[in-house]
């Protein structure tokens, strides 16, 4: 996917939802409409009562489907239903490490392969930390995705950066998920200090918004996540509208038409 | 055996930091510098000198014989930290934690509070070191917490209600968490209980394990022997940890009082230990009140300071390897054990200790006059005078 990306001369595109946000007859849906749009891949969002690491709008988000009752074992649903229908673009689950934990964190890595997830991002699970659940991971081929931010030191960088096996998420900003108006200043040495200690593509996350936040990315790393914005258009739609609302937005993010789509 | 695991990341299968990455660098900072401050006598010197002087201490033990012979069983006695300066033992690890701040060149301090208690103890620490405070509080215990809200604003803090999830303790830990994520650079978290990724709950045992040692002093010097038993309140458990950490290598039966608030078998309570199983909230692996999917459960107490659903690993790990027992009283019985030591002493308890008096008195009948109980009066009872008279029908 990076060298395909890589070869169009543009950054992988990764879009955020919740998984049952904000209903769970919505979410596969959802994630057909973002491939649809042009996503090379996407964050499948587990969602958790106490989420930490984001801002309001993910947190909302989180709250709404946790109140439904949404399992991990239902986010699994979403990717085998979203898989039969035809989604082909990677799928990262990703999330906070308690419903991991509740749902068995030796058995959560097959389950989520056979389901057809691709891999794992667990916010609050630092390489040191999850020993049995890397082991897991490996054992079903499920990639594990570490994060790094600018505040992790360039000896860390480089111990995180082995326990990396598909790409290193970096966290663009000190601060929870959610859009913000600019990126940071300090973002091309960020990510070029990431740079010169791994050979790892690079995909950068947390404020960004816009296409123009994703053509800077572009220049500097291997691919961008949006997440909020995702969610604040869903939340913008109407409901007949929500699908359609998100492909629309995630096409004017890559500029990606269909065949046969909306044009002229 | 020994609970000493300083500095060492886990009690048992408990503990650990299970942290997002823009905070790990900041908990490896934290505990560089708690322990070359640990070796420091400066350090020592500076912190003893305060608790000396500004809090007051040596807290008094007090022999409470009216209740004693009420009971008609054994000795009770009081560890007074009612009587440590802003009335409760938050300000031992507030102060603390302050020193260490200003040794990390961390100008603003940030603090969770659910009763008031320790965004007080912080708040107050702050003024007297001339350090920036904003405390977190969910608006549920704001409003129940009005008389501390204000003081904490006399004494110049910024208090920010919290109004996701259940808005009490945990969401106000939720949303610190992600100011310390957006200002780690210049911020130090100033966490009130021993709960948290490592290495707090390892330094706010130690700030609060004074209350023990002191107690354990106290009563060789005026009961000429130690405790048979000590009991005391277990939210987070910060004060019921400092008072049994000094006992944990003598034979010294532990006993933690949760709030079952009303009523264990109603599912509306904070009784982590007695009614939880293990999982990771808040950086650390302990008990948590979670349902089947992992989510994290509301809770519920008459106490603001005890509703959390989650607590200190140690506690975990003193319940696992059964070296201490944990069990959980509701809010009517928290209210009984209020009334009993207000009028049998004259002392007005907290609400969050009042759950440790009632058990005590339980178990002081169940034992010979010959032994001693100590109680780990965690604070005074000022704030709850709402909450106390709205549960006895008085509007005041």
């Amino acid at each position: 996917m990076f060298e395909r990306c890589r070869a169009a001369g543009r950054p992988a595109f990764m879009p955020y939802i919740t998984a049952g946000y904000p209903g769970a007859a919505e979410t596969v849906p959802l994630l057909l409409a973002l491939e649809a749009g042009g996503a090379d891949a996407i964050e499948l969002g587990v969602p958790f009562s106490d989420p930490m690491a984001d801002g309001a709008t993910i947190q909302h988000a989180n709250y709404v489907a946790v109140e439904q009752g949404v399992s991990f074992a239902d986010c699994l649903g979403f990717v085998r239903t979203a898989r039969e229908r035809g989604l082909e673009a990677p799928v990262i689950l990703m999330g906070y490490y308690n419903p991991l934990l509740a749902y068995g964190e030796e058995r959560a890595p097959g389950d989520a392969a056979a389901a057809g997830a691709d891999g794992f991002i667990v916010v609050d699970l630092p390489p040191e930390e999850a020993g049995r659940f890397l082991v897991a991971c490996r054992g079903a081929d499920m990639s594990f995705v570490p994060l790094v931010a600018p505040t992790t030191a360039d000896t860390r960088i480089a111990k995180i950066a082995g326990a990396a096996d598909a790409f290193l998420y970096c966290v663009s900003v000190l601060g929870t998920t959610g859009q913000r108006a600019a990126l940071p200043e300090e973002l091309p040495g960020f990510i070029g200090r990431v740079r010169g200690l791994t050979g790892l593509p690079l995909a950068v996350g947390f404020g960004i918004g816009t296409r123009e936040h994703v053509e800077e990315v572009g220049r500097i790393a291997d691919a961008a996540v949006i997440g909020s914005a995702i969610i604040a258009t869903i939340d913008a739609a109407d409901e007949a509208h929500r699908a359609q609302r998100v492909r629309e937005f995630v096409e004017s993010v890559t500029g990606h038409k269909q065949a046969g789509g909306d044009g002229p | 055996m020994s609970a000493d695991t300083t500095l060492s990341p886990r009690f048992g299968e408990f503990g650990g930091r299970y942290v997002p990455e823009t905070l790990v660098g900041a908990h490896e900072e934290l505990e560089e510098a708690y322990s070359a401050a640990r070796s420091d006598p400066a350090f020592g010197d500076e912190l003893e000198g305060l608790l000396k002087h500004y809090v007051g201490r040596p807290t008094p033990l007090y022999l409470a014989e009216r209740l004693t012979r009420e009971c008609g069983g054994a000795r009770i006695w009081l560890k007074r930290e009612d009587l440590a300066h802003t009335g409760a033992h938050k300000i031992n690890n507030a102060i603390g934690q302050a020193l260490l701040a200003k040794r990390l060149g961390k100008p603003r301090i940030i603090a969770e509070t659910g009763a008031g208690q320790h965004g007080v103890a912080t708040a107050t620490v702050c003024a007297m070191l001339g350090l920036e405070c904003a405390v977190y509080m969910g608006s549920e215990d704001i409003r129940r917490q009005s008389l501390n809200v204000f003081r904490m604003k006399m004494l110049g803090a910024t208090v920010i209600p919290v109004e996701s999830g259940s808005r009490t303790l945990k969401d106000a830990i939720n949303e610190a968490m992600r100011d310390w994520v957006t200002n780690v650079r210049t911020t130090h978290y100033l966490i009130g209980s021993a709960i948290g990724p490592h290495p707090f709950p390892t330094i706010v045992r130690d700030f609060q394990s004074v209350i023990g040692r002191e107690a354990r002093q106290q009563m060789l010097e005026q009961a000429g022997k130690l405790p048979d038993v000590a009991i005391a309140c277990v939210g987070g458990g910060s004060n019921a940890i400092g008072l049994f950490h000094p006992f944990v290598d003598d034979p010294v039966r532990l006993i933690g009082v949760e709030a079952a608030g009303e009523g264990v078998g109603t599912g509306r309570h904070s009784a982590t230990l007695v009614a939880g199983r293990p999982g990771v909230l808040h950086g650390t692996r302990t008990y948590l009140l979670q349902d089947a999917n992992g989510q994290i459960l509301e809770t519920h107490s008459i106490s603001a300071g005890l509703d959390y659903p989650g607590v200190g690993p140690e506690h975990s790990w003193l319940k696992t390897s059964e070296r201490a027992e944990y069990v959980a009283v509701d809010d009517v019985q928290a209210l009984e054990g209020f009334k009993a030591l207000t009028r049998a002493e004259g002392i007005i308890p907290a609400l969050e200790p009042s759950h440790a008096v009632y058990h005590a008195l339980k178990v002081a009948r169940s034992l010979d006059p010959g032994e001693d109980l100590l109680i780990g009066l965690s604070g005074r009872g000022d704030k709850d005078m709402h909450t106390v008279a709205a549960a006895l029908g008085v509007t005041l």
